[in-house]
C-alpha cells in the first residue's frame, strides 16, 4: 500500500512539475478581440514567443464586455501566472484593485501609466503614439498626390485623439496645404469592432478626394483597408505591421513596440530584476516608429520621415498630445 | 460642380447603408404580417454574414456562398417555425435564443475552422461581389445632369443594393396584389377566419417565413462577402433591431418601411459626413452630438409625425385551432 503511495505522489508529481514550476504569462485582452491583427494580436504574438523563446505556458482571457475583466484578472493570476499583462487603458481599475492583492505577480499595463502601485509589482506603460503617429503622417502627405488625407479612429477616446494629432501635424509639417478628412467611428466600444461603418467612413473620405487614409481603430480598422484596397488608394495600419494584409495597397504603418515592453518584462521577470514603475515610451526609446516591409514608402518618404524622427528626438520639432487637451 | 459631387456621394452612401436594413425590414414583414414576430432578425443575418463568407472561401464563388446563407436562415426561420408555430412556444423567446445562439455560433466556429475566434479568411476579389458598373455609365460619364445621376448615383453599387430595392416593389405587389398575400395578411388579422375559410394557418405562416429566410440571408451575404471581405463576430451591429425599429415605423407596409430604413441611412451618411466639418452660424459640432442624430430624429419622428403604428391583430400570438 505504501509502496503504491509513493508512486501515486511521484507520477503526480512528474505530471505537475513542469506545469506548476514553469513560468506562466497570462495575457487578458482588450475589447477589440484576440484577432484583431492589430493591439491584441500583438500581445499574442508576443506571448506565443515568450512561450517558444523562453519556454514558459501561456494563460489567456478575453472578456465579452468590461465587467468582466477585473474577475478574468482575478482569474488568470489564481491559475499562477507569473506575468500578467492587461491589455489597453479600460482596464486601468482593474490591475489598480488586483495587483496589490498578488504582491508575488508581476503586471505589465499597456496604456496605463497612472495607478497607484502600493505592493510595487506593476509596470505601466504609455506610448507616445502621436510621434509615431506624426512620422506616418509626413509619409501619408508625401505619398497624397490629391492633396487630401484620411484618418478613421474606433471610439471617441482621449487616447484616438493623440494618433489623429500627431498625424494630422505630421501631415501639415510636410505639407502645409494638406487637407485632412478625419472621422471617428462610435462613442462606444463597438466602435472597435464595426469594420462595416468603417468602410462607410472610409469610402467617404475617398469621395471626399482622400487617397491615403491611417486607421486608429482595432477590429474596425480591418473594414477601412479593405475599402482603401478596393478603391486602390493607400491604407496605413497601426500598432503593428499591418502591411502583409493588403500587398501593394499598404503604404506603411504606425508601430507601437509593445511587444518588445512585453518580452522584455518577460525575461526580467525571469531574471529576477522586473522593475515596477510608469514609463513614457516614445520615439527616443525606440518604441513608436514605422514600418518599411511589405510598405510602399519611397526612399525620400524614408528619408523625410527619419529627419523628423531626429527632429522631434533632439526636441527641435515638438508634437502636440491631443489627449491631454 | 463640388457640392454636386458631394451630393451624389451623400446619396451612393445612403443607399449601401440602407441595403441591409431594406432586406431585413422586407424579411420581418413576412413573418410579422403573418403574426409571426421576427426579433431574430438579427441572429439570421449574423448566421448568413457567416455562412456566406465560409462558403465563398471554400467554394470560391460568392453565388454559392450566398445559396448556402439562404438554406442557413431559411433553416433558422423553419427552426423559429416549429418552435412558435407548430409547438405554440413564446415567439420573442424563440427569437431570442436564435440571436443569442448565433452570437456564440459564428464565433465558436470560426474558432474552431480558421483558428481565429471570430474571424473568417480574407476574400479574393473572385470570392466577392464586386461594384457594378452598369453599362454605357462610362460613356455617359460627362454628360451633364444625366451623367451625374446615372453614372455616379445609379450605377457602381453592389448588386445587391439594387436587388435590395427592386425588392421593394415585389414585395408589395406579392402582399397586396395577388392571393398569397391577401390570405398572408388575413392569417395575421385573424387566423380563425382563415381557417374557416378553409387555409392552413400553420402553412401560411411557414411559407411565410421561409421568404422570410431567403430575404434575411441577402443582408448577410451584403455585409461579409460585399461590402467587407471577411465575416466578424457580431458584425451585423444591431441592424437587425434597426431594421425592426424601421419596420414598426413604417406601420408594417412596404413603402414607408423602405422611406424609414432610408431615413435612417440618411442620418447615418450625413453624421459620417457632418463630423468635423464647420457649418456656418454654429461652428464645429462635437462628435457625441452628431452621431447622437439618427436617434433624435427617430424618437422625433415617430414621436410627432408618425402616429400610431398598428400592428397585424394577431402578431404574437400562436394560432390554436379550436377542436
Amino acid at each position: 500500500m505504501k509502496k503504491f503511495l509513493n508512486i501515486f505522489v511521484i507520477s503526480f508529481a512528474l505530471v505537475f512539475s513542469t506545469s506548476t514550476f514553469a513560468n506562466k504569462i497570462g495575457v487578458i485582452y482588450d475589447s477589440g478581440g484576440k484577432f484583431d491583427k492589430s493591439f491584441n494580436e500583438l500581445a499574442y504574438n508576443t506571448a506565443v514567443r515568450v512561450q517558444d523563446e523562453l519556454g514558459w505556458d501561456m494563460i489567456e482571457f478575453e472578456a465579452a464586455n468590461n465587467t468582466q475583466i477585473e474577475q478574468g484578472m482575478r482569474k488568470v493570476a489564481d491559475r499562477g501566472a507569473t506575468l500578467v499583462v492587461a491589455m489597453g487603458f479600460a482596464q486601468a481599475d482593474a490591475v489598480a484593485a488586483i495587483a496589490p492583492q498578488y504582491p508575488d505577480v508581476n503586471f505589465v499595463a499597456v496604456d496605463v501609466c497612472w495607478v497607484d502601485d502600493p505592493a510595487g509589482n506593476i509596470y505601466q506603460a504609455c506610448y507616445l503614439e502621436h510621434e509615431g503617429s506624426f512620422l506616418v503622417g509626413v509619409i501619408a502627405a508625401m505619398a497624397s498626390k490629391t492633396g487630401t488625407i484620411g484618418f478613421v479612429g474606433g471610439m471617441d477616446i482621449p487616447l484616438i485623439r493623440k494618433f489623429q494629432g500627431g498625424y494630422e501635424q505630421g501631415a501639415l509639417y510636410a505639407n502645409p496645404d494638406i487637407k485632412i478628412l478625419a472621422n471617428m467611428t462610435g462613442t462606444t466600444p463597438e466602435a472597435w469592432n464595426n469594420p462595416t461603418k468603417g468602410a462607410e467612413l472610409t469610402k467617404a473620405q475617398i469621395d471626399g478626394g482622400a487617397d491615403v487614409v491611417y486607421q486608429a481603430a482595432g477590429g474596425t480598422g480591418i473594414g477601412v483597408l479593405q475599402a482603401a484596397a478596393d478603391a486602390g488608394i493607400y491604407g496605413i495600419g497601426v500598432d503593428t505591421n499591418q502591411n502583409w494584409m493588403h500587398p501593394g495597397s499598404m503604404l506603411t504603418s504606425m508601430l507601437k513596440r509593445l511587444d518588445l515592453t512585453i518580452f522584455e518584462q518577460a525575461e526580467k521577470t525571469a531574471a529576477g530584476t522586473f522593475e515596477p514603475g510608469i514609463n513614457i515610451l516614445g520615439l527616443a526609446q525606440g518604441m513608436v516608429g514605422y514600418a518599411t516591409a511589405d510598405g510602399q514608402v519611397t526612399p525620400e518618404m524614408a528619408a523625410a520621415a527619419d529627419a523628423a524622427a531626429a527632429g522631434i528626438v533632439d526636441g527641435s520639432i515638438t508634437v502636440a498630445d491631443w489627449s491631454q487637451e | 460642380m463640388d457640392s454636386l459631387a458631394d451630393i451624389a456621394s451623400l446619396l451612393n452612401s445612403t443607399f449601401r447603408i440602407s441595403t441591409p436594413l431594406v432586406f431585413a425590414a422586407m424579411a420581418g414583414l413576412f413573418a410579422e404580417r403573418s403574426g409571426v414576430i421576427d426579433f431574430g432578425l438579427e441572429g439570421k443575418m449574423l448566421a448568413a454574414a457567416f455562412v456566406a463568407a465560409v462558403g465563398a472561401y471554400f467554394f470560391g464563388s460568392p453565388w454559392i456562398g450566398l445559396l448556402l446563407a439562404i438554406l442557413a436562415c431559411v433553416s433558422l426561420s423553419m427552426l423559429h417555425g416549429f418552435a412558435s408555430v407548430t409547438h405554440k412556444g413564446d415567439q420573442v423567446v424563440s427569437c431570442v435564443a436564435i440571436n443569442i445562439l448565433m452570437i456564440g455560433l459564428t464565433t465558436a466556429l470560426a474558432a474552431a475552422w480558421f483558428g481565429q475566434a471570430g474571424l473568417t479568411p480574407t476574400l479574393t476579389s473572385e470570392q466577392r461581389f464586386l461594384e457594378i458598373t452598369l453599362p454605357f455609365a462610362d460613356a455617359l460619364q460627362n454628360v451633364p445632369i444625366i451623367g451625374l445621376v446615372y453614372s455616379d448615383i445609379i450605377s457602381g453599387h453592389y448588386i445587391f443594393v439594387y436587388i435590395a430595392y427592386l425588392s421593394v416593389p415585389i414585395v408589395f405587389w406579392i402582399v397586396f396584389k395577388t392571393s398569397f398575400g391577401l390570405r398572408l395578411r388575413a392569417v395575421g388579422e385573424n387566423p380563425s377566419a382563415v381557417d374557416t375559410a378553409g387555409i392552413n394557418v400553420f402553412s401560411m405562416r411557414y411559407k411565410a417565413l421561409m421568404v422570410n429566410g431567403v430575404l434575411i440571408a441577402f443582408a448577410g451575404a451584403h455585409l461579409s462577402t460585399a461590402v467587407n471581405a471577411n465575416f466578424f463576430r457580431e458584425m451585423s451591429a444591431g441592424r437587425g433591431y434597426l431594421a425592426l425599429a424601421a419596420l414598426i415605423f413604417g406601420k408594417w407596409h412596404p413603402k414607408t418601411a423602405l422611406i424609414a430604413c432610408l431615413l435612417f441611412g440618411f442620418t447615418d451618411a450625413l453624421q459620417i459626413r457632418l463630423q468635423g466639418v464647420e457649418l456656418p452660424m454654429i461652428g464645429t459640432i462635437p462628435v457625441q452630438l452628431i452621431q447622437a442624430i439618427p436617434y433624435i430624429l427617430t424618437v422625433v419622428l415617430l414621436a410627432g409625425f408618425v402616429g400610431k403604428a398598428i400592428a397585424p391583430n394577431a402578431i404574437g400570438q400562436p394560432y390554436i385551432k379550436e377542436r
